[in-house]
């Protein structure tokens, strides 16, 4: 089957290549990983300050999917939704997703709006190790609604000899 | 030579929610991991992502190293009017990706 | 450029159920897995990582197979051909499914990709990829995702016994540090968790495929490796002659198995 550019159907996939930008990297090398002792619950509670300030955080209305064991934590899927109207005067402006084991306890920052429509975002993460993933969204009333969930990854089996 | 997968709904009503599907292939190397030999592998991520649409933003992310290789994002946004969607791709060296999408809102 | 792909509903792969064999009855070995019970690796998997398979638009492995695609079409070599002077992609369709199979000129089994690089020294007059470079990955991709959805079907006659009953010895041989073999895991114990993960039962139907672990699309030979060294094994060269006497028993052993490629996997 070759790829047929005329696809029919209401949903369709457009693929480009890249105006020669990306450094022509394709894949990871083998590697092994480093860990420098800079993730900690209290560098993932500095984050968080960083973001809301002396704001409080309220339980509720956030949505966080991820899965409770995880097969390989090099790619997490996650889901972060959040119970807004999403309307001119009622939406959400960001939703921020913080770890507290990786090395750095940013994973990504996602800048909604009234033109989203629905507040729910999917991506996938990579986790260290066994840990509590936070999400915390960012409203247009300027408070502050979180959720999180503890995540247990495992090891592949078999890993890859470097050599 | 990166590449992009997108996915959007060709034809809309005026005022539908629609989802859409974003990959891009990168590594998104952490700066964490070091080589065979145990050279530190420096860090190459793609650090942000914008949509437009006609020319206004509709959805932004920025991106941190936990975000896994080959990143996906998929978010949503309403159908206003019939036009172009236009993607970027911005790296730590500032290089971008773009790449576009019509959409026929009715 | 910009191009679409066909076949955007989400894949499922389910449990094989096989009528009775009609392949070259062989020895059965006790521990081999009963022809009702053959399954997908797919069906050890989590929900998540099944549905980055499911979605092609989700799937990173799709990014070699559009790559490969474009190779497809690029002449190389002094004799400046491309695959696509010789072969439609369509003529391609079953191929994979075929694979290992004997060739006739080095008279033992040859696995895809070898059968790629033949391609392109005798017919392309160019250079050999290296294994697990991005151009062979790319154009093993492409032409397997031909073949997916089909049954794999290898076909064990005369020529092939020998090669045959080495890649049975070497699954059922205890190797390495830890002195087990693969029929130990996956034959006896298939199904059953080790270390919070489901243990396959190592069925080849979807390589190359995206291994979450390398975080790139990787070939059969290179995740062998890392189960021999997960064993603590010695690994053979890239090429070995034993890989293909293992992926020719352990295709053999997913006769009827769907193609995935490309696959998704932890």
């Amino acid at each position: 089957m070759c790829v047929n550019p005329h696809h029919a159907t209401t949903t369709r996939r457009i693929f480009l290549t890249a105006v020669g930008s990306f450094v022509g990297s394709f894949g990871v090398a083998p590697a092994f990983i480093l860990r420098p002792a800079a993730a900690t619950p209290a560098s993932m509670a500095a984050a968080i300050h960083e973001v809301v300030g002396q704001a409080a955080v309220r339980q509720g209305k956030v949505k966080l999917d991820i899965p409770p064991l995880v097969e390989n934590g090099n790619a997490v899927s996650l889901t972060v939704s959040v119970d807004s109207p999403m309307t001119e005067s009622d939406y959400v402006k960001s939703v921020h997703i913080f770890n507290e084991k990786n090395p750095q306890p940013n994973v990504t920052k996602f800048h909604l709006g009234p033109r989203a429509g629905r507040a729910r975002v999917s991506t996938r993460i990579r986790l260290a190790n066994s840990q509590t993933v936070v999400a915390i969204a960012h409203l247009s009333d300027d408070s502050f609604w979180s959720n999180s969930v503890d995540v247990m990854v495992t090891l592949a089996a078999c890993l890859e000899d470097l050599r | 030579m990166a590449r992009a997968l997108i996915n959007v709904p060709r034809k809309a009503r005026r005022g539908e929610i629609v989802e859409i599907k974003t990959l891009v292939s990168h590594p998104m190397e952490t700066g964490y991991r070091r080589d065979n030999i145990g050279n530190p592998i420096p860090r190459d991520i793609i650090s942000r992502f914008v949509c437009m649409y006609n020319g206004t933003e509709v959805f932004r992310a920025d991106l941190f190293p936990a975000v896994a290789a080959n990143p996906f994002l998929s978010f949503f946004t309403v159908a206003t009017e019939s036009g172009t969607l236009e993607f970027q791709w911005t790296d730590d060296q500032d290089n971008t990706q773009t790449a576009s999408a019509s959409i026929e809102v009715e | 450029m910009s191009v679409v792909l066909e076949n955007l509903r989400p894949r499922t792969f389910g449990v094989l159920l096989l009528p009775a064999l009609s392949l070259i009855a062989l020895p059965a070995s006790s521990t081999e897995i009963p022809t009702a019970q053959k399954q997908s690796d797919y069906e050890s998997m989590s929900p998540q990582t099944r549905a980055i398979q499911d979605d092609d638009n989700v799937n990173p492995g799709m990014f070699w197979v559009l790559d490969g695609e474009e190779r497809w079409g690029r002449k190389d070599g002094s004799s400046n051909l491309s695959c696509a002077d010789c072969h439609t992609s369509e003529s391609m369709r079953g191929v994979a499914a075929r694979y290992p199979s004997f060739e006739v000129e080095s008279q033992r089994p040859i696995d895809l990709q070898e059968r790629i690089n033949i391609c392109r020294s005798r017919r392309q007059n160019a250079t050999p990829f290296r294994y697990e470079s991005k151009e062979l990955l790319a154009l093993s991709a492409f032409v397997a995702y031909q073949s997916r959805g089909l049954p794999i079907q290898i076909t064990i006659d005369e020529r092939l016994n020998p090669f045959f009953d080495a890649g049975r010895a070497l699954f059922e041989a205890r190797q390495g540090q830890l002195n087990v073999s693969c029929a130990q895991c996956h034959d006896d114990n298939w199904g059953k968790r080790m270390a919070g993960n489901i243990i396959p039962q190592t069925q080849p139907t979807g390589y190359p495929l995206y291994r979450l672990e390398w975080q790139e699309l990787g070939s059969l030979q290179r995740r062998l490796r890392n189960c021999l060294f997960g064993m603590r094994a010695e690994t053979y060269p890239y090429g070995a002659i034993e890989y293909i006497e293992l992926e020719l028993y352990m295709a053999w052993r997913a006769n009827g198995l769907k193609i995935e490629t490309p696959a998704v996997r932890p």
